[in-house]
């Protein structure tokens, strides 16, 4: 049991079952899930439908954050790439045509390849700070989406489109499978080659990664590619889901919904260590605990307290203070003091 | 023997001119800001021909004086290398605040103090996290952010109108000099500024500031009073953002608990542009008055330029790019020459 309770996704993989005990506490039906016309339904399939876009983000910001970084402008990234992908459709001649949607989707998705490209190529060549390198993005991006659109909220009916977010594949949600793949993806590159042995080396010590002969360059580069990347398929999923690319209300303030994602999932903002597992269970407990807050009948728009009561707890969880008052305090029960000096490098699997 | 004569006087202004950079070298983001400034101002009236009018310049102060007020107190957070993402929320908070106050009766002498304790709390609890939990500031002032988002919206879901005479009176007032004019709000904004320029440049606190941002290491080993210094900067922002939210409530007279969603990216941009590094150690609340200014100038080209919105933005990020490259450009040759 002790042995589980150290495990690094003990934690969050505890909050996300205790969120799901008690919301089905509060209302049995939410833990049901029913079949009509060969397709599930129910809140479980709901948030795990839901969550894509956050998910794909905050899979992209967990390998930024890894190599010490972090990546603001994926909300703007976002904008444009609805932006791209929904224009391109507007104007075509057929906007219901397969070849149309996937050629527009291909466009939205190589934009955001270029813009993560510029962000890495400023945080990696130039060496720029990534907090402010990617707030230039993030200021100017909505303002290419608007320009894009022209200022207006361009709306299209297109039935592979609208399938991006809300078809099924399955039996399940086609966007479940996105980010399902996505996960499954980054998991084999980081996890199953050294890549990810050397991300976590350059976040923990540029430097002497450097010196090592690591092209840190290089992987910072990639990170802020990958994330730019994988917030342009968010943006149209979002785009897909409201059939609309709104350049204002797209992505908003999903950086930092993300961020809180990586950490909640045990992800260190100090670059480094990072777990992909964790940073899914980190989206998953967001999603549901938006889906509780709607329950308890809270204004979506008061949500954001809870959100900062949350944020508080988990870096106070996290703090070395608070770690310091835990063994304190179990410090007078236990008698063997070398058990309190512990190891914090953990194998990372 | 003439050629000497003409070169001795030019290498010592060179070398003149050499020293000067390297002692000011901290300036020199803040006088490329300036000039920027001021060309644009030129430009813009070479373009518009009726641009530099006083009621124009009048009208800068007026519709900017809450980002004048953010900005101070984000200077003293930037520059002991923290960021504050609350200002805009503390500001919508403590906005939406007053005028809920207002409207149930208290008097403004009762609701100002009320709402700037307001401001100074959320700070005080993003400095607590960051000096006595290890929070990073991005993250501690992110919670600052949703709490007072959140909070903002318990107040109220919709704007509320304010009648109260005393908070009016903050906007409605014009001293006029000949054409100019200026409001109670834009005479709040520069005190605050000016108040904030000597705090940072004159007192001992103002000097910790710098040396916490330059080496946290070195100033705790000299003694300083580290943890008080970076509490005191998240409230002294706290409150920048209560009176903000005073000012931007005076000016629209109503509250809103949507106010402010994103000025803090347009604060940290103004900041910048200023020429406070991000870093932390340099930086003058003179510099981001005059960031602040080119904002304000840019807004209002656009607008007179009757060009779509988004340009600003585009400008804006552009902007903020060149400058964070100059910086990078000084740090750089800074460093090369150690």
């Amino acid at each position: 049991m002790t042995r589980l309770m150290k495990h690094r996704l003990f934690w969050p993989v505890f909050s996300l079952l205790a969120l799901i005990v008690i919301n089905t506490i509060a209302r049995p039906q939410f833990i049901k899930i029913t079949m009509r016309d060969g397709e599930f339904y129910g809140a479980l399939i709901d948030i795990l439908r839901n969550c894509a876009p956050l998910m794909l983000v905050a899979l992209g910001m967990t390998l930024v954050i890894a190599t010490r970084g972090i990546d603001l402008s994926v909300g703007a990234v976002m904008a444009v790439s609805g932006a791209v992908t929904l224009t391109i459709i507007d104007g075509s001649s057929s906007p219901g045509s397969t070849s149309t949607v996937l050629v527009a989707i291909l466009a939205g998705i190589g934009v955001s390849l270029v813009l993560g490209l510029w962000n890495g190529f400023l945080v990696a060549v130039l060496d720029i700070q990534p907090i402010i390198a990617t707030l230039v993005l993030m200021l100017a991006g909505r303002g290419v989406a608007l320009l894009i659109t022209d200022g207006f909220i361009t709306t299209v009916n297109s039935e592979p489109l609208n399938f991006v977010a809300t078809g099924y594949l399955f039996a399940l949600p086609f966007a479940l499978f996105i980010w399902l793949a996505a996960a499954a993806a980054i998991a084999i590159v980081e996890r199953r080659t050294a890549l990810g042995v050397l991300t976590e080396a350059v976040g923990i010590n540029p430097e002497a990664s450097r010196l090592a002969g690591v092209r840190s360059r290089g992987i910072i580069l990639g990170a802020y590619v990958a994330s730019g990347t994988l917030a342009g398929i968010a943006g149209i999923i979002y785009s897909s889901n409201i059939r609309a690319a709104d350049a204002n209300a797209a992505g908003d303030l999903i950086e930092l919904y993300a961020i809180l994602a990586v950490v909640l999932g045990g992800t260190s903002l100090m670059g480094g260590k990072f777990t992909i597992a964790g940073t899914v269970i980190g989206v998953l407990i967001i999603q549901t605990l938006d889906s509780t807050i709607l329950f308890l009948g809270v204004s979506s728009a008061q949500s954001p307290v809870f959100f900062a009561i949350v944020v508080v707890i988990v870096v106070l969880i996290q703090s070395p203070r608070v770690h310091q008052w835990g063994r304190a305090l179990t410090g007078g029960f236990r008698t063997r003091p070398g058990t309190e000096v512990r190891n914090d490098a953990e194998v990372t699997a | 023997m003439s050629t000497t004569t003409v070169t001795a006087p030019r290498a010592r202004l060179a070398s003149y001119s050499r020293t000067f950079l390297d002692r000011h070298s901290s300036m020199m983001p803040t006088f490329a800001a300036l000039l920027i400034f001021i060309a644009l101002l030129i430009g813009a009236e070479m373009h518009f021909g009726n641009f530099l009018t006083p009621l124009n310049m009048s009208a800068l102060l007026l519709n900017y004086a809450y980002l004048l007020i953010l900005a101070v107190g984000m200077t003293f957070v930037i520059i002991t290398g923290g960021i504050d993402l609350s200002v805009g929320s503390v500001m919508a908070f403590t906005g939406i605040s007053c005028a809920k106050l207002l409207g149930e009766g208290y008097s403004a002498a009762v609701v100002i103090p009320a709402i700037l304790l307001g401001g100074a709390a959320i700070g005080l609890l993003i400095g607590v996290l960051v000096q006595y939990f290890d929070v990073q500031p991005f993250i501690a002032s992110l919670a600052g952010l949703f709490l007072a988002r959140g909070l903002a919206f318990v107040v109220s879901l919709s704007s509320i109108r304010v009648e109260n005479e005393s908070v009016l009176w903050l906007q409605t007032t014009r001293w006029r000099f000949g054409e100019w004019y200026i409001t109670p709000t834009g005479i709040l904004a520069l005190s605050v500024a000016a108040i904030g320029a000597f705090v940072l440049a004159f007192t001992r606190f103002g000097r910790t500031v710098y040396a916490v941002g330059g080496n946290e290491q070195s100033a705790r080993l000299m003694g300083l009073n580290v943890a008080r210094t970076k509490v005191l900067v998240y409230v002294i922002s706290g409150v920048c953002g209560g009176l903000a939210g005073l000012v931007l409530t005076a000016y629209s007279g109503a509250g809103y608990p949507r106010n402010g969603i994103g000025t803090e990216l347009d604060v940290i941009a103004a900041v910048v542009i200023g020429g406070t590094l991000l870093t932390g150690g340099t930086g003058y609340v003179l510099g981001s008055v005059i960031g602040v200014l080119v904002f304000a100038t840019i807004n209002t080209i656009i607008a007179y330029e009757g060009a779509e919105q988004a340009w600003t933005r585009i400008i804006i990020g552009l902007m903020l790019l060149m400058f964070i490259v100059v910086q990078r450009v000084i740090v750089v040759r800074s460093e090369r020459r150690r």
